[in-house]
């Protein structure tokens, strides 16, 4: 009963997000703000995470290809795949729910205890789209994330490669164009686009309606990256299941 | 002037409001004191929209606030100034802009010079020049207070509530407090809410005082009569303090 009542209490956070708007000029700056701490300020740990892993799928390939009539191309074409349909989308997602997602979640679970949010609503402001409506439209930018990461993972993987002495330059690039199906790029945003609106609502959720002090804060914040994880791999198994099989 | 009609309002079962009757005067410093747990804060919060009552009436002057239209809860919440027990203020700004939030928040940005006006006059109001540019954390918790009563007062509130305003202040501070928030009532003519259980409060700006047992107003007054009650629960409340019993026994004794 209390998941159905806090899937409830989330779809009526969502119907309150979008209705009773703040001031245009206002909401302008919060999305602003809301575009340097979610977006800007998480691009270097994707850039970082994404370049290593790549690295590693590459190298992996790479060292488990012991039969010569497998050939070397396989290695970025095995990189280019497994980056672009799951490490780029899912796996940098997980993370961005640990790093986003505790952010979210306890800055407004911050704002909850300290009564910020109580400040609001007596002075007439729709808090839920104050504080989460500027989050849901600065994450709409999340794709630009995902699309670099998952250059600078293919770059990574062309660095392990190639500077390892696994494969030529020539043989990788070939690799990478190999039985190239555009539509796995459209796949992997379509679920980019979701995770990025689940990374900023499940958070804050948590955030919003939490009670208590400060150690609940911290509590709501590992409740929010284990439900935001849980609900970007269901979504991942449901979108794959509905676009690619 | 704010009337509260046979106000219920409960949680999981349990009723804290059971059959509120008040009227909460204009241009008075109106408290309500209890122990913890009497209901004070539910009943603000009945009174400031946040919680809904089961049954009974809230009337902001003569209107029931379940007869107002969105439009005119909107236009009370502007005429609504609220100072929290904590404070309550945005860490993310610095004093000036937690003042200036709630006009800009309802007034247009070609006003933005009339409301940096307007910030500054609240602010040398309660005697903060000179800090506009601090953040709450670069200040002494009787300061976020002051900045807290600058930010409730600069839309020209018509009521003002306070919870606990001089909680975890010491005692010169919180007469400060007290006696800021009694002049502004005065000066600005407003209604003036303050829950409190601090008896130096009632002693300096207790104007009307009604006391709340188990959620039932158990007594209603004003500082003059609290201390001559021979109402039990208020004696009780009252004198709680030994600072207070002392008082009293020495009241007895006619020193």
């Amino acid at each position: 009963m209390n998941y159905l009542h806090s899937i409830g209490e989330y779809f009526l956070m969502l119907k309150g997000t979008f209705h009773r708007m703040t001031k245009g000029s206002v909401l302008r700056g919060l999305i602003l703000k809301e575009l340097d701490d979610l977006i800007i300020g998480s691009m270097g740990i994707v850039a970082f995470l994404s370049f290593f892993i790549g690295a590693v799928v590459a190298l992996q390939t790479a060292l488990n290809l012991n039969n010569p009539l497998i050939p070397k191309t396989l290695i970025a074409y095995a990189a280019r795949q497994s980056i672009i349909l799951e490490f780029a989308p899912t796996f940098i997602s997980i993370i961005m729910a640990g790093k986003v997602g505790s952010y979210i979640t306890s800055s407004i679970g911050s704002m909850n205890v300290t009564e910020q949010i109580d400040a609001l609503e007596v002075m007439g402001i729709n808090s839920l789209n104050y504080l989460i409506f500027p989050k849901i439209i600065a994450m709409l930018f999340y794709p630009f994330v995902i699309a670099i990461a998952m250059f600078l993972g293919v770059f990574g993987a062309y660095a392990a490669a190639v500077f390892g002495g696994f494969v030529p330059p020539d043989l990788f690039v070939q690799g990478l164009q190999e039985d190239f199906i555009p539509f796995h790029l459209v796949y992997a945003f379509i679920k980019t686009f979701l995770f990025a609106f689940i990374l900023a609502t499940i958070p804050a959720y948590h955030g919003y309606y939490m009670k208590g002090g400060a150690l609940e804060v911290g509590e709501a914040s590992t409740t929010s990256f284990v439900w935001t994880s849980v609900v970007i791999i269901i979504t991942n198994y449901a979108v794959t299941q509905l676009l690619l099989s | 002037m704010i009337e509260v009609e046979n106000l219920h309002k409960g949680f999981d079962g349990e009723e804290i409001l059971k059959g509120i009757n008040y009227t909460f005067e204009k241009s008075k410093t109106n408290l309500i004191i209890g122990g913890s747990g009497s209901g004070k804060s539910v009943l603000l919060k009945c009174m400031l929209g946040l919680l809904t009552p089961e049954k009974g009436i809230i009337k902001y002057d003569g209107k029931p606030y379940s007869e107002f239209t969105e439009d005119e809860k909107k236009d009370l919440s502007k005429q609504i100034g609220m100072i929290f027990q904590g404070g309550a203020l945005f860490d993310s700004m610095t004093v000036e802009e937690n003042v200036m939030f709630p006009l800009r928040m309802f007034t247009h940005r070609k006003k933005k010079k009339q409301n940096l006006e307007r910030v500054k006059e609240v602010l040398k109001r309660v005697n903060l020049e000179g800090s506009e540019k601090k953040l709450p954390a670069e200040i002494s918790g009787g300061m976020q207070k002051r900045v807290s009563i600058a930010r409730a007062i600069v839309n020209r509130p018509k009521y003002l509530f306070c919870d606990e305003p001089n909680s975890g202040l010491d005692p010169k501070t919180a007469t400060v407090i007290d006696q800021l928030i009694q002049e502004i009532t005065h000066e600005y003519d407003i209604t003036t809410i303050i829950i409190t259980h601090d008896m130096n409060s009632v002693l300096e700006i207790g104007e009307k005082i009604a006391f709340l047992k188990d959620g039932v107003l158990a007594w209603k007054g004003d500082k003059s009569q609290i201390f001559k009650t021979d109402d039990e629960t208020v004696v009780d409340f009252v004198y709680s303090s030994n600072l207070f019993q002392k008082v009293r026994e020495a009241q007895q004794k006619g020193l």
